[in-house]
């Protein structure tokens, strides 16, 4: 018997010892280290990897492309005349977001991978709090990142999205614009004007009626909702109706929870909804976003509310993923209204919200100095027409977006006349998770639960996430 | 009577084999159809233009043969390292009675199934990082190995508990050496049990996505599994031609090794003369 | 003259003691295991008690807890026994276990393996490949294969019932949809464990049943279950086990719609992935791991039974 005893002891013990093993070696968990400005500064040899979530053949072709058919070469050129040899290589990933993130996570938390990654701007506050990123000027120099003249080009606004508590931790590559798509051959058969401009929710909510009762085949309108279409639904369907109720998702130090704002957003989703006036089953689906493109495109979607995306990706004559021949002709667009007039945030008729990512340096890099110089180098103005190689686009210089978007209506319309109205989300570590409360919220309110119910649900979850002071409420 | 009711039993029985081989079918019919639609779509339809045109965009993939390769690599590898250790690890144990054998063995089996789920993921990169061996194929190899070694032996000692032993006490009084009697007794007797782990590991390695694609940078060191899912289009949509086209390509190596694995050993999970 | 059976000269071989049947050694058996072990300990044991220990932890793979996580002790875990969508997730993953594995794969494995010890070599071997490659295909391959045949819109299940629209499938019966879908994936392991045990029975006593007019049911019930008894234990054990763990339906449904078939090892992946919490997913990796224990104790228990 206590032979038995004392074998199980040993496997205890050797169990624990383990354990500890593991406890000292996780004590590697928390890190922080400092970067050294000037290490290899005055080296004439280099190696810098610039890593994205893109890939030729698959995920954001066009931008692996760039970086791999003209960053690259370019960059070489460019410092091979100033007497140096550069050796630059891209790695690629086609990964979904949370996957790419969450890989890129490890290697910046490990010190090591590559040098530039291009991350989504959502991410820089979260990135930031882990020690991921650091402030740009900590790694090279604030004189050095003031110098550089793309600055003056990028809106601060802009500039915002890749900021966090008020210091640069990346620069932005490009923004986008949300408006109102809808199909004007549809308006026509149903009677409704193709140069359409509602001005509040209800004058939406009643030409979707409109299209209800004229057109029976066609969903009238689509708002996205739930949790499958991640932040397509914040982004496109919960913040855009928010903001027009004058409210931004976090404002004076409080996240909105159950307030009369929220409600009334819920409210709108419920009227969509319960009303037949959208397919709650569409938002369900694992691929509803790209089943709404395809719909739309193929003319059974009266309106929808998306981003210049669609635009110049989904719906584009030739290389869309939905493509419409007659795009130029079908499909209208129009400023989101606000619930009504002066209603939304700084006491706008009109609100939109916008995005973007951009890249960063890996405070464990071996050439710092290099590396912001290459970061610099992807923003200049010749690389930044190149990277539109031809399309139209927003792009985060004004002087290229000037240039380039005089050909295309919708881009200079967004560009022009959304871009000032616009919000951005704000830049904090816990965002990510209020936006999946939020998204919960409309699933709720699609799946049937009133808007006062979900509502509450919302302010609980919310609650949980940044701590019952942190919500306004009423 | 009997007749009658012998005759409604055979039917029967074929109408159940009917259904069942149409069960096991039917799914997989897209793949045979969908690789070669212009547009794919869902749907199983004879091809409304047949065209290889999927197939020559994947030629002009660059990752897509080397992805091929790399899971090639990946498979073999991590089979050799597990039926090798995992034979000569289920042998010592079936034959030499170590108190406490079972209870590890289970032990092992459940802590598997925490090391192959998400929540391991930071443990394992910061330990390979700590061994340097991020971004190597070879540690991938390691990596997997040790997941798939305990189901590996413990499959494998039930089949070698069922050889009889007489065999090798035999060869033992011949002053044959255990090597020798491994090698030349039991493996022979063995290789069915030793095709099976051998082709449950590759199955098991091909399909594998989290390990590779955390530890490797490199994207031409991906394999398959993980370049399958970079098939987007410039937005993010499925490319379903592409998808289809290449999950085609990315099944059959599988597939032809279990026709060779099954034809010349057969599937069992006991060995043994036979009775 | 030396007897023929005369040990050669030199070769002293190991006494065979009961506890060591063919006279390894306990060097060489150590030697033997060794390989294994090192692998098994560096690449196994070590992570899972690490992933472990951070359950332990608030550690989160962003955020301030990133850079400091403080050792939080059991607060995982009363927060995982106070969350309802753990226990969701918890009686989800057991139909599925249950529907799936020890019905479905169990029942359908063996079914097929008595129904084809009957027929033609060539019905068998057909019948046998095609069920064989569900389980070889890859993941992503099947997953994908699953979501177009029930697709809404394009899907051959609506094609076949023939109904405009189709039905949502994996939008109204995600459940069901992945039960299926995992029946067909893994029938193949319990249908090649059962005919192997199967050929096992002596066919004397077939025979016998057969002579003495026993009916289909009579045989299975007296004659081939007591045979076969370790073998189901066995094989119901793994496939339990295996399919307690089993991430491929987020493949399919990705746990939706609305967590509706979010069972554990997606609800895992979603706090880990998604929601970034670790230090809340290795505690609920360990409770995992402790209901697989239970399980398999459960498992050896009813095995060590010895039958009346």
């Amino acid at each position: 018997m206590h032979r038995r005893i004392s074998r199980w002891a040993r496997a205890v013990a050797a169990a624990t010892g383990l354990l500890v093993i593991a406890a000292t070696a996780s004590g590697c968990l928390g890190k922080d280290s400092k970067t050294d400005s000037g290490r290899n500064a005055e080296v004439k040899e280099f190696s810098l990897t610039i890593a994205a979530n893109a890939i030729a053949g698959g995920k954001n072709a066009a931008g692996a492309e760039w970086v791999e058919k003209w960053v690259i070469p370019e960059f070489i050129k460019d410092q091979q005349a100033k007497g140096r040899t550069a050796k630059v290589t891209f790695q690629p990933s086609g990964a979904a977001d949370e996957d790419y993130k969450s890989k890129i996570a490890l290697d910046l938390r490990s010190g090591s991978g590559a040098d530039i990654y291009a991350i989504d701007g959502i991410w820089v506050g979260e990135f930031a709090d882990a020690g991921y990123i650091k402030p740009i000027e900590d790694l090279v120099g604030a004189d050095k990142v003031t110098g550089w003249e793309g600055w003056s080009q990028i809106p601060p606004s802009v500039q915002g999205n890749m900021s966090y508590n008020n210091k640069r931790y990346g620069v932005p590559a490009g923004t986008d614009g949300r408006v109102l798509y809808f199909n004007k051959s549809l308006f026509s058969q149903a009677g409704l004007p193709a140069d359409w401009q509602p001005k509040s929710w209800d004058e939406i909510l009643a030409t979707a009626n409109t299209l209800k009762t004229k057109l029976p085949g066609v969903i009238p309108i689509q708002l996205n909702a739930g949790t499958a279409m991640g932040e397509a639904t914040t982004m496109q369907g919960a913040l855009p109706l928010l903001v027009g109720t004058g409210k931004e998702i976090w404002s004076n130090g409080k996240w909105e929870g159950n307030t009369p704002a929220l409600r009334s957003m819920l409210k709108a989703y419920e009227a969509i909804y319960r009303g037949g006036l959208g397919d709650p089953v569409l938002q369900q689906d694992a691929k509803g976003r790209d089943k709404s493109f395809q719909a739309f495109a193929e003319g059974k979607i009266g309106i929808l509310l998306e981003s210049d995306y669609l635009w110049r990706s989904v719906v584009e004559p030739t290389k869309g993923i939905a493509k419409m021949a007659n795009r130029d002709q079908v499909v209208g667009y129009t400023l989101i209204p606000a619930l009504g007039a002066g209603k939304g945030i700084r006491g706008q008729d009109f609100v939109s919200m916008s995005g973007g990512g951009g890249n960063v340096l890996n405070p464990g890099t071996k050439y710092p100095q290099q590396a912001w110089e290459l970061l610099q180098f992807m923003n200049s103005k010749a690389a930044t027409v190149a990277q539109l190689a031809g399309s139209a686009r927003i792009t985060q210089r004004q002087d290229v977006n000037t240039e380039v978007l005089a050909k295309d209506p919708m881009l200079s319309f967004v560009s022009t006349k959304v871009l000032p109205l616009t919000a951005y989300r704000p830049g904090f570590a816990v965002y990510p998770r209020v936006s999946q409360a939020l998204q919960q919220a409309t699933l709720d309110v699609v799946s049937g639960k009133s808007a006062d119910d979900a509502a509450a649900t919302y302010q609980k979850a919310l609650e949980g996430i940044v701590g019952a002071d942190k919500v306004a409420s009423g | 009577m009997t007749v009658m009711l012998a005759v409604v039993r055979r039917i029967g029985f074929y109408v159940a084999i009917g259904f069942a081989t149409a069960f096991f079918a039917i799914p997989l019919l897209w793949l045979l159809s969908a690789p070669f639609d212009d547009p794919p779509t869902y749907a199983v339809r004879l091809p409304r233009h047949f065209s290889v045109e999927n197939f020559a965009e994947i030629a002009r993939n660059r990752y897509a043969v080397p992805a091929l390769v790399n899971s090639l690599l990946l498979a073999i590898g991590t089979m050799a390292v597990v039926v090798a250790a995992a034979a000569l690890a289920a042998y010592a144990l079936s034959r030499v009675r170590v108190p406490g054998r079972d209870a590890l063995l289970y032990v092992l089996l459940l802590l598997s199934s925490v090391v192959t789920g998400t929540a391991a993921m930071v443990p394992i990169f910061l330990l390979m990082f700590q061994l340097n061996l991020i971004d190597s194929r070879f540690g991938v190899v390691l990596v997997l190995s040790g997941g798939l070694l305990p189901a590996a032996i413990f499959l494998l000692k039930d089949f070698i508990d069922t050889i009889p032993r007489s065999y090798e006490e035999s060869a033992r009084v011949f002053g044959a050496s255990p090597l020798q009697i491994l090698r030349h007794i039991v493996v022979p007797v063995a290789r069915p049990g030793l095709a099976t782990i051998a082709v449950w590991t590759i199955v098991q390695v091909w399909g594998s996505f989290l390990t590779p694609f955390i530890l490797l940078r490199d994207q031409g060191k991906q394999p398959a599994a993980v370049l399958v899912r970079t098939f987007y289009t410039e937005g993010g949509s499925p490319n379903l031609g592409l998808l289809a086209a290449f999950s085609l390509l990315y099944s059959i190596p599988v597939v032809v090794m279990y026709l060779l694995a099954w034809s010349r050993y057969g599937f069992r999970f006991h060995g043994g003369i036979k009775s | 003259m030396e007897a023929a059976t005369a040990e050669p000269v030199g070769v002293v071989a190991p006494r065979a003691t009961p506890t060591d049947v063919v006279g390894l050694g306990r060097r060489r058996a150590l030697g033997f295991v060794a390989p294994a072990f090192a692998l098994i300990g560096v690449f196994l044991i070590f992570p899972a008690l690490w992933t472990l220990y951070i359950g332990a932890t608030n550690f989160r793979l962003t955020g301030t807890a990133a850079r400091s996580p403080d050792f939080v002790g059991l607060d995982n875990y009363r927060h995982a026994l106070e969350d309802p969508s753990f226990y969701r997730s918890l009686w989800l993953t057991v139909i599925f276990v249950l529907g799936s594995a020890v019905i479905g794969q169990n029942g359908l494995g063996f079914a097929l393996a008595w129904v084809l010890r009957g027929v033609r070599r060539w019905v068998r071997r057909s019948v046998e490949t095609l069920v064989l490659l569900a389980w070889i295909l890859p993941s992503s391959v099947v997953a994908f294969l699953w979501i177009a045949m029930l697709d809404r819109d394009g899907g051959t299940v609506n094609a076949v019932l023939g109904n405009t629209p189709g039905v949502a499938w994996l939008i109204e019966y995600p459940m069901a949809g992945i039960v299926v879908f995992n029946i067909w994936r893994g029938t193949a392991f319990s249908m090649m464990l059962y005919s192997a045990a199967l050929s096992s029975v002596p066919p004397s006593q077939l025979e016998t049943a057969r002579l003495a007019g026993a009916s289909d049911a009579q045989t299975l019930r007296d004659v081939v279950f007591p045979h076969i008894r370790r073998y189901a234990l066995t094989n119901t054990l793994l496939i339990t086990l295996w399919t307690f763990n089993d991430f491929t339906p987020f493949l399919i449904t990705a746990g939706g719609p609305n967590h509706r078939s979010e069972i554990l090892p997606v609800y895992l992946f979603n706090t880990a992935i998604i929601g970034g919490e670790m230090g809340y997913s290795g505690a609920i990796s360990l409770i995992v791991l402790l209901i697989n224990l239970v399980l398999a104790l459960v498992y050896l228990r009813a095995g060590r039974r010895r039958p009346a």
